[in-house]
């Protein structure tokens, strides 16, 4: 990696930008086509794309011996994706780009004495490209930061969701994706939301038998949204597409339906599957069976807020009481010279992930170029854009809410806590015993307290003892570290 | 199962890997679904999450604790294995 040259102010690029999905990627397009500010792009993956255009790690030398990949019809928007990684490369070719890939984010500092002039933020990563204990730390320095770190999916227990073979629907689309694998070949999609769609016809076209999508809402709810769909047909032909491959592969879409229990001993092998009532809990006596080999589950997606938590962005509550980092028009957060794009402020998929991308570009460029920081230029086309396709997401997200029955599904054996390996009965407990939010829950049973420091069990534990989403705990960012990487970052600081 | 020549080694095991692919994917490739049994009740885990949020899918890689299946790219010739009760530091 060649040190790009320092900025006047000290830092090593104008802005530093985390996560290189489609919100970052089109931040970084649009900040080397109209500015010529230099750029910092850092994702903990091993290449561009993030969730929606996840690659398989870039392979050294090229294998004779390999079959084609078998990635047909698994990706959406190519050519868009292409498009930006061209612009990336031609980027980090004219050394206006520099690229850290395979580095993960651990902390973001503000205004680090040392480096940075006049202030500026220090964005500090562990080094993950080479072998296990390979792990090296540095800092990279940024008068503005960019945070487009995506989201990751929502679950919620049931009893059974710890077997092998349980899996998120992201987790089962990443495995397809990344590897070219099917994570089985008798597999049951549930949960709610438009993502269920795509991950089943994936699969199906994989060759897996797709037991069922078993969406806990129904599509008439779409209905109440017209306005909104109507606006963005283009994104409902995308969601005809996947009904005509799963209609191709007869995989049956169960409105109304939930996955209320896995079993199997030491991996799923059926699940329970019960309708839905109007009164969104599961029918009494409705269970039917399903032998399976894989599970998906996903009730959407949760943002990832650890940095802008960390920075102490303002958060606002998206229109299903999820905490997103408030942004203005230009995603500006509010902090100034932090930005937030993409499902950081609010999940829309990678259309509205996109648009978000190139208006917070557009931001750091009116405020690092010189321009009145409080003067707020048009946002343009995109910001049209993003009205238009942000009133969809808010569509979708009102027609897919959890049911309120999923707590019924839950008996004092279930785990909730998949770390600390804590049931419901003990989390029931400490709720009766006058526990009213996540915090106080993990203070009396230790749920949220392993190694995913409450991403998974979190939203469970705040519906369960306050009935909304909870604040976002200040966490590690990210991953606990290499001991040895740690003992070097003070070093590193050191030798600064 | 001799489909690809790059391979790792797992609890003694050759697992083969397209180039690329991360441990957790050629292990469930191969079959196997669990690699970690749990601190206090010694269940059985494999991937949940897929993409290094979860946690579920520790093993040992190389001799190093610790380390997420889902995120770990396999290189011909690792060794890794099953990672048994918690891999905190008591490893
Ligand atoms: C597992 C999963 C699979 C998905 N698959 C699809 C799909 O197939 N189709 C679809 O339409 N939508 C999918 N989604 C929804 C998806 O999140 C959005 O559609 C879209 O990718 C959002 O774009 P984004 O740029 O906001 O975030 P992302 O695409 O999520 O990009 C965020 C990037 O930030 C990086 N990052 C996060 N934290 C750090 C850190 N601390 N340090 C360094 N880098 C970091 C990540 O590695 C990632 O590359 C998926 C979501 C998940 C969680
Ligand atoms: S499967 Fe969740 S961290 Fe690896």
């Amino acid at each position: 990696m060649t040190t790009p040259d320092l900025t006047p102010s000290g830092a090593d690029h104008d802005v530093v930008v985390i996560g290189a999905g489609p919100a970052g990627m089109a931040c970084v397009a649009t900040l080397l086509a109209e500015t010529s500010l230099t750029v910092g792009l850092v994702d903990a993956g091993h290449g561009a794309g993030g969730q929606y255009w996840r690659q398989p790690a870039p392979v050294p030398t090229p294998h004779p011996g390999e079959p084609a990949p078998r990635r047909a019809g698994l990706h959406h928007d190519l050519a868009t994706f292409h498009r930006l990684r061209d612009a990336l490369d031609r980027g980090a070719a004219s050394g206006r780009l520099a690229t850290r890939f395979a580095h993960h984010v651990w902390s973001v500092t503000a205004n680090d004495p040392g480096p940075v002039a006049e202030g500026g933020f220090a964005v500090h990563v562990v080094d993950r490209s080479g072998r296990p204990g390979d792990e090296s730390t540095s800092t990279i320095t940024g008068r503005a930061l960019v945070i487009a770190t995506g989201a990751f999916d929502r679950a919620l227990p049931f009893p059974g969701w710890d077997l092998p073979g349980v899996m998120t629907v992201g987790g089962l689309q990443a495995l397809l994706k990344a590897g070219d694998v099917a994570a089985g070949r008798r597999v049951a999609i549930g949960g709610t939301g438009p993502f269920l769609l795509p991950v089943a016809a994936a699969l199906a076209a994989r060759g897996s038998t797709v037991v069922g999508v078993f969406e806990a809402n129904h599509p008439v709810r779409w209905l109440r949204e017209s306005r909104a769909v109507a606006r963005n047909v283009g994104k409902l032909g995308e969601g005809a597409g996947y009904a005509a491959t799963l209609l191709r592969h007869r995989v049956p879409l169960r409105p109304r339906r939930m996955i209320v229990a896995a079993h199997g001993t030491d991996r799923v092998e059926a699940v329970s599957v019960a309708r839905v009532g109007r009164d969104g809990r599961p029918v009494e006596g409705s269970a039917e069976r399903h032998t399976v080999d894989a599970v998906g589950v996903g009730w959407g997606f949760t943002p990832q807020l650890d940095i802008a938590v960390t920075l102490g962005l303002r958060l606002t509550r998206d229109r299903g009481g999820t905490p997103v980092v408030e942004v203005d028009r230009l995603h500006r957060s509010s902090r100034p010279r932090v930005y937030a794009a993409g499902e950081t402020c609010g999940v829309g998929g990678a259309a509205l992930a996109l648009v978000e991308g190139r208006l917070a570009a557009r931001g750091v460029a009116h405020d690092l170029t010189g321009a009145d920081p409080a003067s707020h230029p048009a946002p343009g086309p995109d910001g049209v854009a993003a009205v238009r396709l942000g009133a969809f997401a808010d569509a979708i997200i009102s027609a897919h809410p959890v049911p309120v029955g999923w707590v019924d599904a839950l008996t004092d054996e279930t785990i909730v806590c998949r770390c600390e390996e804590v049931r419901f009965g003990a989390v029931r407990a400490a709720i009766e015993a006058g526990a009213t939010d996540a915090r106080q829950v993990k203070q009396l049973t230790r749920t949220g307290m392993g190694w995913c420091q409450g991403r998974v069990c979190g939203y469970a534990a705040a519906l369960l003892s306050a009935g909304a989403p909870g604040e976002p705990d200040e966490r590690l960012i990210g991953a606990p570290m290499p001991l040895g990487a740690l003992a070097q970052t003070d070093d590193q600081h050191d030798a600064m | 199962m001799s489909e690809f020549d790059t391979s790792f080694d797992f609890d003694g095991r050759r697992v083969p890997f397209r180039p690329g692919q991360t441990l957790g994917a050629a292990l469930v490739a191969a079959g196997t679904t669990a690699w970690r049994t749990t601190r206090l009740e010694g269940r059985p885990r494999g991937l949940f999450c897929g993409i290094g949020v979860c946690f579920d899918c520790l093993l040992t890689v190389d001799g190093h604790a610790n380390q997420r299946a889902c995120l770990v790219v396999a290189r011909d010739g690792m060794t890794a294995l099953t990672q048994e009760g918690t891999g905190h530091d008591d490893t």
